[in-house]
């Protein structure tokens, strides 16, 4: 699903520059679900922005679904983002004055779904999240927990091929942080890509394969044995 | 643009962003608002000043004359200038062919005109047939003075339409006889004048009859001309000011006036009035404009102050919906549309608003220098394209920007 060969990545700030990625190479096949691991400065957020298309790479190869990521003008690269990815963040970014509904259905409507269609289905994923009775909330009525499964909803919605969570459960407490787990390991379940940045160990053992970062390296690289996190919920 | 999907989320954006909408309208809706008052008053002030000079002709020249404050040749201060028909001769033979319209007039201010039992104190003044025109008076009923009745000095007048009003009591005055100091003068008309109640509380006499009746000989009080109009009005002005200037001048050798005495013989020009008057009008119209296009760029740059507020506001909404798959020109347009709408909405409110008033407040505005406020609608309606244009283009630069900013930085704004 995805294929990286040597990514290489520098910040310019003024005349210091910054080399956060120093030659990455790695594979995600379909339905995996990889968690990237590494202290704060290993290039961690750098390498999933750059998977998520909201950076871009200075060398090396990128290919996402058998299409080779590269050169993209912003107009392919929102296409493409629109199409391939799901996004999920740690401070969930949704749009405040939107309620639920409408946050999930915003990707519907950059792909063109027309209103009535875009509506059924983002009911749809709210009730795959469990918050169909909170359509019509607006997120400052939500929980934390609530926000970050609307987020998920939100990232479903468009039906990627690869979801990426930056840190998705850095603003969750514990037990929050396993019932979205158990949401993602569910999803997962059903065959979809999940990538997920995270710097707790617990988490990562909750994913299929722990990814270690360090100085902008690979240092470690190999299959765990999953935590089901509903056995801690 | 006319995408209905694009609209409800303009709509739905707007609804939840009350306060914002609200503050962004009101900017150019009072701007609009303002700039339509300014220019109605403006025209307003021009129309009744217009009408002001309605009252007599624009372009006459009067000569009047009073007592000699510098002795002169020998003769003393104090002296009473007596105009007479010579006087008036040696000018009407000067400049006659500049003149359109000439009179010479000998009038008494309270003379008792009686009509049966009623009576009251009016200005009875001889005239010559050419003040008709002079004082663009209207006849209402009957005729004015003629030629005949100067050169036979009938005891003929014509009332104004105040008098008819105060003493006739509804009869119609045509052909019936009035008393003037006790003497008795057949009514031929009636007259209306623009100049209102002051003007039309007159009655005008044969000048010849006057001078016979009041024991003047040849004595004559003032003269009046128009100046034929030249083709420009800065000609015209300037030929009726060198009239002006040799009559006065040959009125005072005449006289034995010094030439520099200001209050023995006064000269009154009402085109040089005019075009003082009007080129005040067009300086308060262009200090109007002055106001009201400084309110519009002030709106302009509340617009533009407004939406560059909104676009950083939103950047992180912006970088949300780039990461969702939105294209940057839709987030351009998205912006775009959003200031369109509301200043195109507002500036249109603020129009029907600005309108509305004067069409309601201006007929009841009752002051002689301001009549009929209005506005030229097209102007309006232009004024409100052009702050929607502006207000489009201070909009676009921040969308623009906005739109270009890679979505991970956006999303990195706290």
């Amino acid at each position: 699903m995805i294929q990286i060969k040597d990514l290489h990545k520098s910040y310019h700030m003024g005349s210091n520059s910054l080399h956060v990625l120093k030659g990455i190479n790695f594979d995600v096949k379909e339905g995996e679900l990889v968690s990237i691991m590494g202290s704060s400065g290993s290039g961690k957020s750098t390498l999933l922005n750059i998977l998520g298309m909201l950076d871009e790479a200075d060398e090396g190869q990128y290919i996402l679904d058998n299409v080779p990521i590269k050169n993209l003008n912003e107009k392919i690269a929102a296409k493409y983002r629109n199409e391939f990815l799901g996004f999920i963040f740690q401070s969930f970014n949704l749009i405040n004055y939107k309620s639920a509904l409408d946050n999930v259905s915003m990707p519907l409507y950059y792909k063109g779904v027309k209103r009535k269609e875009r509506t059924e289905r983002a009911m749809h994923y709210l009730e795959k999240v469990g918050l169909a009775q909170w359509s019509h909330h607006l997120p400052s009525e939500l929980s934390g927990g609530q926000k970050q499964r609307v987020a998920i909803a939100r990232a479903l919605a468009s039906d990627p091929k690869v979801l990426l969570a930056d840190e998705p459960t850095g603003a969750l407490d514990t037990k929050t942080s396993y019932e979205v787990m158990e949401l993602i390991q569910g999803i997962n379940d059903e065959g979809k890509t999940i990538l997920i940045v995270t710097h707790e160990d617990d988490i990562a053992h909750m994913t299929k394969r722990i990814v270690n970062l360090k100085d902008g390296l690979i240092i470690d690289d190999s299959p765990v044995e999953q935590i089901r996190a509903s056995a801690h919920v | 643009m006319f995408d209905l999907e694009r609209w409800q989320e303009i709509f739905e954006t707007l609804s939840k962003n009350k306060l914002r909408t609200f503050l962004t309208g009101l900017s150019v809706a009072s701007g609009i608002f303002i700039l339509v008052i300014l220019l109605g008053f403006s025209e307003g002030i021009s129309n009744g000043v217009k009408s002001q000079f309605e009252q007599d002709a624009t372009n006459k020249i009067s000569v009047w004359t009073g007592v000699t404050t510098k002795s002169y040749k020998g003769l003393n201060p104090g002296r009473y200038v007596q105009l007479k028909n010579s006087s008036f001769d040696a000018i009407d033979n000067q400049y006659g062919d500049y003149f359109e319209y000439r009179t010479k007039d000998y009038m008494i201010w309270g003379g008792a005109v009686t009509f049966k039992n009623e009576s009251g104190n009016y200005r009875v003044r001889g005239t010559m047939p050419d003040n008709q025109f002079i004082e663009n008076a209207d006849i209402g009923s009957g005729r004015f003075i003629n030629q005949s009745d100067i050169n036979e000095s009938k005891k003929v007048a014509v009332i104004g339409n105040k008098v008819k009003t105060d003493i006739f009591k509804g009869e119609d005055p045509i052909n019936q006889n009035i008393q003037v100091f006790g003497m008795n003068f057949k009514v031929v008309g009636v007259f209306y004048d623009p100049g209102g109640d002051r003007e039309e509380g007159q009655v005008y006499i044969p000048l010849s009859t006057a001078q016979k009746v009041f024991n003047q000989g040849e004595n004559i009080r003032n003269m009046a001309f128009t100046v034929k109009m030249a083709d420009n009005f800065d000609e015209a002005v300037k030929r009726s000011n060198a009239i002006a200037l040799g009559v006065e001048q040959k009125i005072k050798e005449i006289h034995t006036v010094a030439p520099d005495d200001l209050s023995a013989v006064r000269v009154n020009n009402t085109l040089e009035q005019a075009e003082k008057i009007y080129s005040l009008v067009a300086t308060i119209r262009a200090v109007f404009w002055f106001v009201g296009i400084g309110t519009i760029i002030a709106g302009i740059v509340g617009v533009g102050n407004i939406m560059l507020i909104i676009v950083k506001e939103r950047t992180k909404e912006i970088g949300i919906r780039k990461a969702l798959g939105a294209l940057p020109m839709s987030i351009v347009g998205m912006i775009l549309q959003e200031a369109i709408f509301v200043t195109m909405f507002s500036g249109l409110f603020g129009l029907i608003l600005g309108l509305g008033l004067l069409e309601l407040v201006g007929p009841q505005i009752e002051s002689d220098f301001i009549k009929y406020p209005q506005v030229d609608f097209n102007i309006a309606i232009t004024t409100v394209f052009l702050l929607v244009f502006a207000g489009a283009i201070a909009g676009f630069i921040p969308a623009y920007r906005a739109a270009k900013i890679k979505p991970i930085v956006a999303l990195r704004d706290e």
